[in-house]
């Protein structure tokens, strides 16, 4: 008890030295510049993210004459959105399927479960996906196996006796194609 | 002799005045631990940061000749493998010291679990130590990324899948992607995480969980009995200390040291006898006559989503996965006192055994992955003769047709095929003539139906072949509202 009462009560407010105060601008000047710094460095980690929703092209597929009515074929397209420096993975394939003269369905490579690459059998009119087993129709929906939902569907245009297809990007089932 | 050694010395304790290395000595390696605590159960730890130095090392060495862009990435592999003087087995090196580490880090983590280790005062050892075991994870993936071949490109592919399924997945996604598809930004994000970002998360968390063995001190070799009590405990450990205290390096040390330079000699045997992991053809989507698998480490992983419900898939990634974690960080604050010994805590034990069951169990089915088409079996998997012997025109168009059809990626016949559906050697013992044409015309149970894809005289042969198949000694099945449909 005798202890407590000689210890100083701390006043409320402690005077303010000239120390503590230069000290104290110093803190605020940094944090000020810390975040004028951080401004550029956000804005280069998001940049994917800004202008995001513009990463879609019309992307020739090649002339009709490569898919015969009533087949399903494998086309390949250089993504349009790339750097020199991405080699071979720019090169996207998609299968082509076509019903009749006007009539098309095209489909991601990518399963709709986990995004591995789909297989067409015609002998059986089947796609497989050899990862976990998704199984799908001739039309894209869902045969047997885990997907959640069909395969992945391309919106299409036919142009000047060429096959169009709206994409650029990789589907997955937060943003379909 | 004397007079060099006196010289010798005094140079030694001028170095020494300056840089206080004795004292530093003292305060860390030299600092007292339970004699008990020296055993062969407590090597786990330092063996992984054995592994983590090597990894550094092989690691920084490798960079020096790797190339992060997708179009020189796999070329800058194979020089190394082919080219560079050793670079095949600085590759081999870092591959085989990265598994050894997963393996050590995993012992490491159960061995502290089962000998009570996290509870009181040691909650932040356990914790940061968590956040190493992930990290260590996301090295090794990372790592397999930069291999950037096409089991790389594709287990890649598979996350960015699990990505966007979260709430906000496809602004996650291009976050972590850098871009619109899986690319040069991709792998450069990847690069930058496995040399710099995460190697410097491990060191400083690293430091914090030695700090954190100085400051509370080894966890002292359970007794069962002995159990932890927060009020006592201080106290009962600068007890044991006092009467058993051995200074850790270099009198603790001696099993440290043994195990390290055993698991350094058995990563160096696996690195030359194995050699290096791929790359196994570049990444290119194009070829799409691929079957990804990922890494050992993930093979429950690829497992589980293989076999639980679609349904739950989801509902797993996004809250079970992130639940199951917090409930790993938590583990300290559910038992925080009382028994240590394996032997008082049998709930423990029945835990680790059963996760660890599971995960083994998991891993081996994800080796075979029995869930999957075999993608070649209908045109590599013939029927066999005894299958065929003796058989009508009818029956084997029959089996043509199975074999024609891919009937064979998902169904085996007497263990031969796809392991997907059903065996189909006894089918006929199973499902009458009339259950046949309809699981065949209309599937389901799993199976996708082939009504639009069969014209009716090929159902009739293919089901009449599949009626002959049952074992000698039984009979099929028939509907006893019907004659029995002559063979």
């Amino acid at each position: 008890m005798a202890d407590h009462e000689h210890k100083p009560i701390p006043p409320a407010f402690p005077p303010v030295t000239r120390r503590g105060m230069l000290f104290r601008l110093g803190v605020g000047l940094n944090l000020v510049a810390a975040s004028v710094v951080g401004i550029p460095l956000i804005g280069y980690i998001s940049s994917a993210l800004i202008g995001r929703k513009a990463k879609q092209a019309w992307i020739p597929l090649g002339n009709l004459d490569r898919f015969p009515r009533g087949q399903t074929r494998l086309a390949t397209y250089r993504n349009p959105f790339t750097t020199p420096w991405d080699g071979l993975v720019a090169d996207i394939p998609c299968w082509v399927r076509r019903m009749t003269d006007g009539a098309f369905q095209v489909f991601a490579i990518n399963c709709a479960h986990l995004g591995c690459p789909v297989r067409w059998f015609p002998q059986s009119g089947l796609f497989m996906c050899p990862c976990h087993g998704g199984v799908y129709y001739e039309d894209g929906s869902v045969a047997s196996g885990p997907p959640p939902r069909g395969l992945y569907e391309y919106e299409y245009r036919l142009r000047k006796g060429h096959l169009e297809v709206r994409g650029g990007q990789t589907p997955n089932l937060s943003e379909p194609v | 002799m004397g007079r060099m050694r006196d010289i010798s010395r005094s140079v030694g304790s001028w170095f020494d005045d300056r840089l206080q290395v004795s004292r530093l000595y003292a305060a860390t390696a030299g600092h007292t631990i339970p004699s008990r605590s020296a055993s062969w159960w407590y090597v786990l730890g330092s063996a992984t940061l054995v592994c983590f130095v090597l990894q550094v090392v092989t690691g920084i060495c490798l960079s020096l000749t790797y190339v992060p862009a997708p179009d020189q990435a796999y070329q800058s592999l194979e020089y190394l493998n082919y080219t560079v003087s050793f670079g095949w087995f600085l590759r081999a090196l870092h591959d085989w010291g990265s598994q050894f580490m997963i393996a050590l880090i995993t012992l490491h983590m159960i061995q502290v679990f089962l000998f009570g280790a996290y509870k009181y005062p040691r909650e932040l050892t356990w914790i940061v130590g968590c956040v190493l075991f992930f990290c260590t994870l996301i090295m090794a993936f990372t790592g397999q990324v930069l291999r950037f071949d096409q089991d790389a490109y594709w287990a890649l592919q598979i996350v960015m899948s699990i990505i966007g399924r979260f709430p906000l997945g496809a602004e996650l996604l291009y976050l972590v992607q850098g871009g619109p598809i899986l690319g040069s930004e991709t792998l450069s994000r990847f690069y930058s995480l496995h040399v710099f970002v995460v190697p410097g998360l491990i060191i400083a968390l690293l430091t914090v969980h030695l700090r954190l063995v100085l400051t509370r001190g080894i966890n002292e070799y359970p007794v069962p009995g002995e159990g932890v009590d927060p009020e006592t405990y201080e106290e009962d450990y600068e007890d044991l200390l006092k009467k058993t205290g051995i200074r850790f390096f270099p009198d603790g040390a001696d099993k440290d040291v043994i195990f390290s330079s055993l698991v350094i000699t058995g990563i160096l045997c696996c690195a030359a006898i194995f050699g290096p992991n791929g790359p196994n053809g570049p990444a290119d989507p194009t070829l799409i006559h691929t079957t990804p698998r990922p890494d050992f480490y993930f093979l429950s992983m690829f497992a589980a989503f293989a076999l639980m419900p679609p349904y739950m898939e989801s509902f797993v990634i996004v809250y079970v996965l992130p639940v199951a974690i917090v409930l790993l960080f938590l583990v300290p604050f559910i038992s925080n006192k009382g028994e240590k010994h394996p032997s008082r805590r049998p709930g423990s034990v029945i835990l680790t055994v059963m996760v660890m069951m599971t995960l083994v169990v998991l891993a081996i089915q994800g080796l075979s992955s029995p869930w999957s088409p075999h993608m070649n079996a209908w045109s590599a998997v013939p029927v066999q003769p005894e299958f065929v012997k003796g058989r009508t025109p009818l029956e084997l168009v029959g089996a043509s047709i199975l074999q024609e059809k891919q009937c064979r990626n998902c169904h085996s016949l007497a263990g031969a095929g796809g392991k997907r559906g059903p065996d189909l050697a006894d089918v006929a013992t199973r499902l009458t003539y009339d259950q046949l044409v309809r699981q065949v015309l209309q599937g389901g149970g799993n199976m996708p139906a082939y009504g639009k894809h069969l014209e009716p005289p090929e159902v009739s042969a293919l089901v009449a072949f599949l009626r002959t198949l049952y074992p000698k000694h039984e009979s099929a099945a028939r509907n006893s509202a019907q004659p029995p449909v002559p063979r």
